[in-house]
């Protein structure tokens, strides 16, 4: 299979075989990224790749990767402070009932009930503080841990669709267009 | 898709064809660099044509409101144009559909500068 740069996975084979069918065993990608303005883009990348390998749609998988995108602008400029030396830990796990996504900074942390609501009027023309905020419309599920050793875990969940099952030939590796 | 932005002039107003993704290390700093050099140059009314942007983030997103609230502070006016559906669903539930004046037709966007 062929997909245009910068989308495919960009180390060779997919690591897990992921056809889009329920399995009963969560299988896990980890991925450790340098705080780095492209970590993001490369993050999106897999991320996109592995929502339509799971059975998301088009639209699905666009959400999703956008999410990891916020999650890790949000741990590059934030968190880590666009510290080089310190690493964005990137997690995907595909349960049974859902693709679950952990971006953990090695920053000082935050409390979400600190974030700014973007909405509010005087919020409205401020050039930044909306990542957060579209992590949320976007997942189904949405929290801010403190990570074991320190940083922020940004923890977001995305249930699969319920035609996940009855298409037994999907394509790997592509989002279904619905 | 890289990020593109090219301007024209039309009926007295400043079009920026802009194509690609407006993001965190792609299109934002070109696009406020962009704007910057219009308003330089005293091109106060821009119109911003995102029909071939096919992706825009929460940086892109700010890069839009630093561009708006700019232009305004300059005493001219950004208005945008062709909104792809991704960027017109974006721009509504983050409530700045409302604050940005969106048009669908170049003429009726040229037209509409007071």
């Amino acid at each position: 299979m062929t997909c245009p740069a910068p989308l495919c996975y960009p180390y060779g084979a997919f690591p897990v075989p992921l056809n889009g069918r329920m399995s009963s065993e969560t299988k896990r990608i980890e991925v450790t990224l340098e705080t780095l303005t492209d970590s993001v883009a490369l993050a999106e990348a897999i991320a996109l790749r592995i929502a339509g390998a799971a059975g998301f749609s088009e639209d699905d998988s666009h959400k999703i990767s956008m999410s990891v995108r916020e999650g890790m602008i949000n741990a590059v400029q934030y968190g880590n402070g666009q510290q080089r030396d310190k690493k964005i830990v990137l997690t995907f796990e595909l349960t049974p009932e859902k693709l679950v996504i952990h971006v953990l900074d090695q920053g000082p942390g935050f409390n979400l009930a600190d974030v700014p609501d973007p909405l509010a009027e005087e919020n409205l023309l401020k050039t930044s503080g909306r990542g957060i905020f579209l992590m949320r419309a976007f997942m189904d599920e949405f929290d801010v841990l403190r990570g074991r050793e320190g940083g922020a875990e940004v923890v977001m969940a995305k249930r699969y669709p319920a035609s996940r099952n009855s298409d037994p030939g999907d394509n790997p590796g592509s989002a279904r267009r619905e | 898709m890289s990020f593109k932005a090219t301007a024209r002039e039309s009926g007295g107003a400043t079009v920026v064809d802009l194509s690609g993704r407006i993001t965190l290390g792609e299109g934002s700093a070109m696009l406020r660099e962009m704007i910057r050099d219009l308003l330089n140059k005293g091109q106060k009314r821009i119109i911003l044509n995102l029909g071939d942007v096919n992706y825009i983030d929460s940086s892109g997103i700010g890069e839009l409101v630093s561009g708006f609230t700019t232009v305004k502070g300059r005493g001219g006016e950004m208005k945008l144009l062709h909104l792809t559906k991704k960027v017109h669903d974006l721009l509504q539930i983050t409530k700045l559909y409302t604050v940005f004046d969106v048009h669908s037709d170049e003429d009726t966007a040229v037209r509409s500068f007071h």
